[in-house]
């Protein structure tokens, strides 16, 4: 009965009134709204018997009128991500500011779009390639170097960096190859392995503390660049004293083992009759 | 002209093929390329084999041709063939082949820093004698020349071994 026409219905008595008008208002709330039929009858198909003004008044869309976009909007014109920043500016009479764009246009439009790249897969960049290392070298194997300043050089090895290298050390005090970095592939590995079970390495001694440095700081046009730049190497305190904290760890072991020290003082060479793919390592 | 022949129980070392390194004992003569083997103490079941693979050592077993595997393994056993032929040179030398080749790099620097060591030693026992020889002169010197020498190698001699292994 309630529920049929309207939203009000017609007065009754006092105490009756209160109890079903809380009610209604209640049960509306918690309800969901039933929606009239149509208010527009039929005369012939698409044809409605009120026009659209008579319709307006009809639904009493005067009433309803809802303001809910704009939050949104509010929330838009509070928040946006910044678009423009100002940066000062040098020199006389300049006016000390500019309002430098964050986000600016493109500087070229190609006359033909890109096309389309391939699918591809497994094409990982070097930092997400797997590292490999031969089962015939573990940390404390005895590596013969065979590239590089230090070639026919035997040297301890310590551990393998992320990018694959091989972190080995002389030590520097036998054959004066400091904490330096290998390849893999240019280092014969011998069977004779140092026990460095304790040792600790510095965990700093990464491929970024043993790269090389290229200091760039194109002011002058040409000429003298290439004098300023490092063709030097210059020993740094911390790699002094990294090397001295590795080495002294390793030196103990190596003294435990006789004729070691000796051994990995001589370097490697081939002679008459001596054939490497007949040698055992 | 020829010391070692071919006779049925003589020891054959197999040069070559899928039981090389191994002794045999002709047990007889197929024909004449080939004869019947037996190496009950060397892991070689009785088998035909070419003459070409053998070569013969200088043991000889006594048993009679187309004696079964146990006649040639009591004969192998009483002579005790196995031992004597880890005795011989021949036996030695290959083995000191194998333990060449199985050398590892530390172990040859070993043997090189040995051998050096020796050959100081010996060449200045020579100096020395080759001094006094050229002071006293020549009769007395000789004899005594070989002596210390020898003494010097046997004891490096056990060095260079050792290295070896």
């Amino acid at each position: 009965g309630e529920k049929a026409a309207g939203k009000k219905k017609p007065a009754e008595k006092k105490p009756a009134e209160q109890k079903p008008g809380q009610k209604e208002a209640g049960e509306k709330k918690k309800k969901i709204r039933r929606y009239h039929a149509s208010r527009n009858p039929v005369l012939a198909r698409g044809i409605g018997r009120y026009s659209r003004s008579a319709m307006y008044a009809r639904k009493a869309l005067y009433k309803r009128k809802y303001t809910a976009p704009e939050t949104k909007i509010e929330k838009k014109k509070k928040e946006g991500p910044r678009a423009t920043i100002i940066k000062p500016v040098g020199g006389d009479k300049n006016g000390g500011s500019r309002v430098v764009k964050i986000r600016k246009m493109p500087r070229y439009y190609p006359t033909e779009d890109v096309p389309r790249k391939l699918l591809s897969h497994g094409k990982k960049p070097f930092c997400q390639h797997k590292r490999r290392l031969r089962a015939s070298i573990t940390p404390g194997t005895v590596l013969i170097l065979l590239t590089g300043r230090h070639r026919g050089k035997r040297v301890v090895f310590l551990k393998q960096l992320d990018t694959g290298l091989l972190l080995v050390t002389g030590p520097l005090v036998i054959n004066r190859v400091p904490l330096r970095r290998a390849h893999q592939k240019f280092v014969i590995a011998t069977s004779t392995k140092v026990d460095i079970s304790g040792v600790k390495i510095p965990k700093h001694l990464t491929d970024g503390y043993f790269k090389k440095k290229k200091l760039r700081k194109p002011k002058h046009q040409e000429g003298e660049i290439f004098d300023t730049e490092k063709e030097k190497y210059e020993l740094t305190e911390q790699r002094k004293t990294d090397q001295k904290a590795v080495d002294s760890q390793i030196l103990a072991r190596i003294k435990k083992v006789p004729q070691l020290r000796g051994y990995l003082r001589s370097t490697f060479s081939l002679t008459n009759g001596v054939y490497p793919h007949k040698l055992v390592f | 002209v020829f010391k070692r022949f071919v006779e049925i129980g003589r020891v054959a070392f197999i040069a070559f093929g899928p039981h090389a390194g191994k002794l045999v004992a002709i047990v007889d003569v197929i024909d004449q390329n080939r004869a019947l083997v037996d190496g009950p103490c060397s892991g070689v079941r009785r088998q035909a084999m070419p003459f070409k693979c053998m070569q013969l050592t200088d043991f000889v077993l006594k048993f009679p041709h187309s004696a079964r595997q146990k006649c040639v393994r009591l004969a192998w056993e009483k002579e005790n063939i196995n031992e004597k032929w880890a005795a011989t040179r021949w036996a030695k030398k290959i083995e000191a082949r194998k333990k060449k080749a199985k050398m590892t790099d530390f172990d040859r620097y070993k043997v090189m820093k040995a051998k050096k060591m020796r050959n100081r030693i010996i060449k200045h026992e020579m100096t020395k004698l080759q001094k006094m020889a050229s002071k006293k002169g020549k009769k007395p010197e000789k004899p005594e020349k070989s002596k210390p020498e020898k003494a010097q190698k046997s004891e490096k001699v056990p060095k260079a071994q050792k290295a070896q292994k």
